[in-house]
């Protein structure tokens, strides 16, 4: 027996033993093999939680803010605490009925659970601020009140140049590899958006211990990680915010656009698309709300007509022609044609305005008359070119002549979704007339018709390049960034000088003084402007667009182009007006104001007066006119109903608020893809 | 006592009075690592509310005991066993009609404020009843009628506790069957037992039609392997069909029977969890009730075993330190004062810790097998296997459901764990053994 107890007191251990040494191997792979339990560890235990910097402020040329930021409120909710409060007065304040109140209850507790404080309602009105703010103490600590910075535009303006601050969506999260975190805020447009890594500054970031109810119990490893946050930087802009303001004032109650640049610097000072929105609508709780009727709205103030919006230039685009043809060397200043009122060149007459003998006899009266005959002929003397042989290669190289001059591409401006405009290619017309055109099939592209499109801020940097006699800068806002760094390089492109022509300044100066001709003595006589040398041009393209599926000639859209002083430019306006007319009718004067009023920092009475003719007349396509009245009556019926509703104390229907959600959501994809019908509808 | 200048220091242990006072220390370090709130030290030891200053009090209370006890005469023991086991019997039935319901246990009886759980102390008495029997002349545990009384009286109290919804502490009275073992249970038991088990885990690892045909190739192998013995004995090979078809009746039909009709559906959840697999269950069968609960325990049971295995994982190689340990410190990790206490170390002081108090427990345990075998009774070396045993199956088990090996079984960690019927059980269980050690030339019956 004793041999057998030996053997077995040793089994018995032998047991224990390899007991613990599964253990030990266990451990082993738990806490050496694998760094996945601290992962989850800091996961579990750790809260990231980011402070927001103040976002910088955006100041005009003369130092007044016109982007800045303000205070506002939301409400918190902490569900834990709320035992034993007055919730009936927090929804007396707040005008909700109780079930409301147990809906936001619930969705809260579901964002964030019950220990966590959650936002109750977003954005106070002030009314209902101070309303809290006096009985607050009734409800802490279930309820109070915390502070968000917003965003605010004092001036009421450029609210298409500026943009605005939204919440990240999806797509962004993933774009951006999760820089951005749920309910984070960005820049969504304008200017918001292209200075986003400057104006947001640097984000802080604090990390916390929390314990397992997710409630903080203080910093963790003595915020040894943590970073402060650094506020954004402010940006200086060429923008004359007085004169976007008058801009804004001339384009009401009409579609079109106004730019204006100072072409020594391709600073812009005003950019103004009509119609516009005041931005502060999109700042504070009803931002959703007016965000989906701005949406709707079929006049599309969201759109930014000065860099999106596409038109024929028409016979704004002749002395870009005629510098064309004189870079070429195939006509020189004295070259003439004897224009009876017609071109008489291709197989179909192109009329002329003019009709009296000797109106083209050189360039500076073909261009002073809009000759369209003569810009018809050096138009086809380009293509024909002999030194480039074929018609194709003669249309290319004039292709290559208008990119350059920034037509067809994309100029670079500090906005988001500029648009390229249109100068076609070879290969457009060899599809449409297989392979077989001449310089007479596209002829009407001499007079800026056909298929060529600008848009107004291409227009105004055309204006640029001949007052600088030959070269440009891009189109810009943004003159210098506080506090600048090394690592600032996103102004750098704006310091880039474009030479485009080799012509001599002898014969800018021909076309310059054709230019003030037109604007003296020609076409754009409203536009003259007293003591001051204007260079002008008008225009009045010729439109189509499709009316319920049918194509139809739509009124002409009025344009004209200038810049000022002739002898020493310090600015270059474009304006364009939907459906206006001629363009001496509109464009004309409202440049003319814009000019006079850059240029004197002030107006007269007298042309004040003029500012309130045009601002009060209003020039909009009947059709778009009636479908804005219906969607008007609409949102006016909308309204009314709501504030009956909260009158009555009738809560909103679950149908009604996810029907709602649902309208909203469409419109928000419907803006997603660019409907071009709709532009001239 | 007639011996006046008696010495209670004469043949104790110390070593192993060291390590029981090092892990008793770390006990109450832990405990307090993880309920201490930035309060008062001293206030919140001396104020009896905290847990570790409770556990203190418990600890004194077992050191006053351990004195009594070092103070008694061993021929107490074994004069007084059997009676002890009677009393520790009534206790147990006392617990039904007395019990109070406390987190889903019938376990515990009440006094004002203190709680005693029979089950754990019961412990002792089964212990000092085993070795009593065990050690009286005439008898072998050969014998079928020994087996039989050596089983009985370890089974009626776990089968009592069973009924106090104490699964856990019940299945610590199999670690006597190691006692038994010893003490001379044919090696059969042992071999078979080991079999069964690993034929089990199997069933829970395996689909049920592969592991048939995987045995049946085993025991066409083992045919094929002794043919010359077989076409000797036909008789050997109706051993082997015996015993592959006992095996495939054991995990086509016992283990499904066993676990869908013996032991709660959430007790077979937290076995299967082990293994990271789900217990299908049988929705004809089962109330609604009872699936309801499956799903929150299983949900908990997951969760804790989670969690437990984030805190030890994260404390790396030498641990996060004292007082350091997020997981720990912020509740992640349920019940960690008590059967999860060993997070703590895990978290606190990573691999090193837990490999220095593994050391320690498995220091003690053969240095309490180490003391059975020098004992010249047999009652002593009886009760000293049975002391090592119940510390055996403690630690493991405990320390193995924390790291996610073994089921989640709600005992506790001897001596560390926060609980006073606990640590008075161990204390008592073990300073017993120590008086029995120091009178060990004495033979006791």
């Amino acid at each position: 027996m004793p041999a057998i107890n030996q053997s077995r007191q040793n089994v018995i251990r032998l047991i224990i033993g390899i007991s613990f040494s599964i253990l030990i191997i266990r451990l082993l792979f738990l806490q050496l093999a694998s760094s996945k339990y601290d992962l989850l560890a800091i996961d579990n235990a750790v809260s990231k939680k980011v402070i927001f910097p103040e976002r910088g402020i955006v100041f005009d040329r003369k130092g007044k803010s016109i982007l800045e930021n303000t205070q506002t409120y939301d409400l918190m909710i902490l569900p834990t605490q709320l035992k034993g409060l007055d919730t009936q007065g927090v929804c007396a304040i707040l005008k909700i009925e109780m079930p409301e109140f147990k809906d936001r209850l619930i969705s809260a507790i579901i964002k964030n659970g019950r220990y966590r404080p959650s936002i109750f309602e977003a954005s106070l009105s002030t009314e209902t601020f101070v309303q809290l703010q006096e009985n607050i103490y009734r409800f802490e600590p279930g309820f109070f009140l915390q502070e968000r910075p917003i965003r605010s535009y004092p001036y009421k303006a450029a609210a298409q140049v500026l943009g605005y601050v939204g919440e990240v969506d999806s797509t962004i999260l993933k774009r951006t590899n999760f820089f951005y975190q749920i309910g984070d805020y960005m820049g969504l447009s304008g200017l918001e958006r292209f200075y986003e890594p400057i104006l947001m500054g640097q984000r802080g970031v604090r990390y916390q211990v929390k314990d397992n109810k997710n409630r903080i119990v203080g910093p963790y490893e003595q915020g040894r990680f943590d970073s402060i946050a650094i506020a954004g930087r402010n940006l200086r802009t060429y923008m004359d915010i007085d004169l976007q303001v008058l801009a804004e004032r001339l384009l009401k109650n009409k579609l079109g656009a106004i730019v204006a640049i100072e072409p020594k610097t391709g600073g812009i000072l005003a950019l103004a698309s009509g119609p516009t929105y005041d931005p502060n609508q999109l700042t504070g709780n009803q931002r959703r709300n007016n965000f989906s009727w701005l949406l709707r709205d079929t006049s599309r103030p969201l759109f930014n007509r000065a860099i999106k919006g596409q038109y024929p230039p028409g016979s704004t685009i002749k002395p870009i022609q005629a510098l064309v043809a004189l870079d070429e060397g195939v006509i020189t200043p004295n070259f003439g044609l004897n224009c009876r009122g017609a071109y008489l060149g291709c197989r179909r007459p192109i009329s002329c305005e003019e009709k009296f003998a000797g109106h083209a006899g050189n360039l500076r009266l073909a261009l002073a008359h809009s000759c369209n005959s003569y810009f018809s002929h050096i138009y086809r003397l380009a293509i024909d070119n002999p030194n480039e042989r074929t018609t194709v290669n003669g249309y290319l190289r004039w292709k290559r002549y208008m990119n350059s001059f920034g037509l067809g591409v994309k100029l670079g401006v500090d906005l988001p979704s500029e648009d390229r405009g249109y100068i076609p290619d070879t290969s457009f017309y060899n599809r449409i007339y297989n392979k077989s055109w001449s310089s007479c099939t596209n002829v009407f592209l001499g007079i800026g018709q056909g298929e060529m499109q600008a848009t107004p801020l291409q227009m105004a940097n055309l204006m640029s390049i001949i007052a600088n006699k030959g070269y440009y800068y891009i189109p810009h806002f943004v003159k210098s960034i506080d506090d600048p760094r090394e690592s600032d390089t996103i102004l750098n492109r704006y310091k880039i000088k474009h030479n485009v022509t080799n012509i001599p300044d002898t014969i800018y100066n021909i076309v310059q003084m054709a230019m003030q001709d037109v604007v003296e003595s020609g076409t754009a006589r409203g536009a003259r402007i007293e003591g001051i040398a204007m260079s002008g041009k008008t225009g009045t393209a010729e439109n189509y667009g499709i009316i319920y599926g049918k194509r139809e000639k739509l009124a002409n859209h009025s344009w004209f182009v200038c810049f000022a002083p002739r002898e020493n430019p310090k600015i270059a306006v474009a304006v364009v007006v939907e459906n206006a007319g001629f363009g001496s009718t509109w464009a004309g004067p409202m440049a003319s104001l814009m000019v006079e009023k850059y240029l004197k920092d002030t107006l007269s009475q007298a042309r004040w007066k003029e500012v309130e003719r045009i601002e009060s007349k209003e020039i909009i396509l009947p059709i778009v006119k009636a479908k804005r009245a219906a969607l008007d009556s609409l949102r006016l019926q909308r309204l009314r109903n709501d504030l009956l509703r909260r009158q009555a104390f009738l809560p909103l229907s679950p149908f009604d608020k996810k029907n709602h959600e649902r309208i909203i959501l469409a419109f928000h994809l419907n803006a997603l893809k660019p409907d071009h019908e709709e532009q001239f509808i | 006592m007639k011996n006046n200048s008696f010495d209670i220091s004469k043949g104790v242990d110390w070593a192993l009075v060291l390590v029981y006072v090092i892990l008793v220390v770390t006990g109450i370090a832990s405990i307090f690592a993880t309920t201490y709130r930035d309060e008062n030290i001293l206030n919140g030891f001396l104020s009896l509310t905290t847990d570790y200053s409770r556990q203190t009090l418990y600890f004194l209370i077992s050191a006053v005991l351990a004195i009594f006890i070092l103070l008694t005469d061993s021929k107490f023991y074994t004069a007084t066993a059997n009676i002890f086991y009677v009393f520790g019997i009534i206790l147990l039935i006392l617990v039904f009609p007395f019990h109070t319901d406390v987190k889903g246990t019938k376990s515990i009886i009440r006094f004002s404020s203190f709680q005693l759980q029979p089950a754990e102390l019961c412990k002792i008495f089964v212990n000092l009843a085993l070795a009593k029997y065990l050690s009286s002349r005439d008898i072998a545990l050969s014998k079928l009628k020994t087996m039989f009384i050596a089983a009985s009286l370890v089974l009626i109290p776990a089968i009592l506790t069973i009924m106090q919804s104490e699964t856990g502490l019940a299945l610590v009275y199999f670690s006597f069957f190691l006692v038994m073992y010893r003490e001379g249970l044919p090696s059969a038991f042992l071999s078979i037992g080991f079999s069964l088990a690993v034929l089990v885990v199997l069933t829970l690892l395996i689909d049920q039609d592969i592991l048939a045909v995987g045995l049946t190739l085993l025991a066409g192998f083992v045919v094929f392997l002794f043919k010359r013995q077989i076409s000797r004995r036909k008789s050997l090979f109706f051993v082997v069909f015996a015993i592959w078809a006992f095996c495939v009746g054991v995990q086509r039909f016992a283990v499904p029977y066993f676990f869908n009709h013996v032991l709660k559906p959430y007790q077979v959840q937290r076995i299967y969890s082990t293994v990271g697999k789900d217990f299908q269950v049988d929705t004809k069968t089962i109330s609604e009730e009872d699936l309801k609960k499956i799903e929150e325990k299983k949900k908990a049971g997951n969760y804790n075993v989670k969690q437990s295995k984030i805190a030890i994982g994260s404390g790396g190689f030498f641990g996060k330190g004292l007082l350091k340990g997020t997981q720990t410190r912020y509740d992640f990790v349920p019940e960690q004062r008590t059967d999860f206490i060993f997070c703590t170390i895990g978290e606190g002081f990573g691999f090193i810790g837990s490999l220095l108090l593994l050391a320690l427990y498995l220091f003690m345990i053969f240095r309490v097998i180490r003391i059975a075998e020098r004992q010249r009774s047999s009652f002593s070396r009886c009760y000293a296997y049975g002391v090592a045993s119940v510390l055996f199956f403690h630690v493991f088990i405990n320390v193995g459901m924390t790291i996610g090996i073994v089921p989640v079984i709600g005992i506790p960690l001897p001596f560390m764990s926060y609980g006073g019927t606990a640590q008075i059980t161990f204390t008592v269980l073990l300073f017993i053994l120590i008086r029995l050690d120091a009178d060990r030339q004495m033979i006791l019956r």
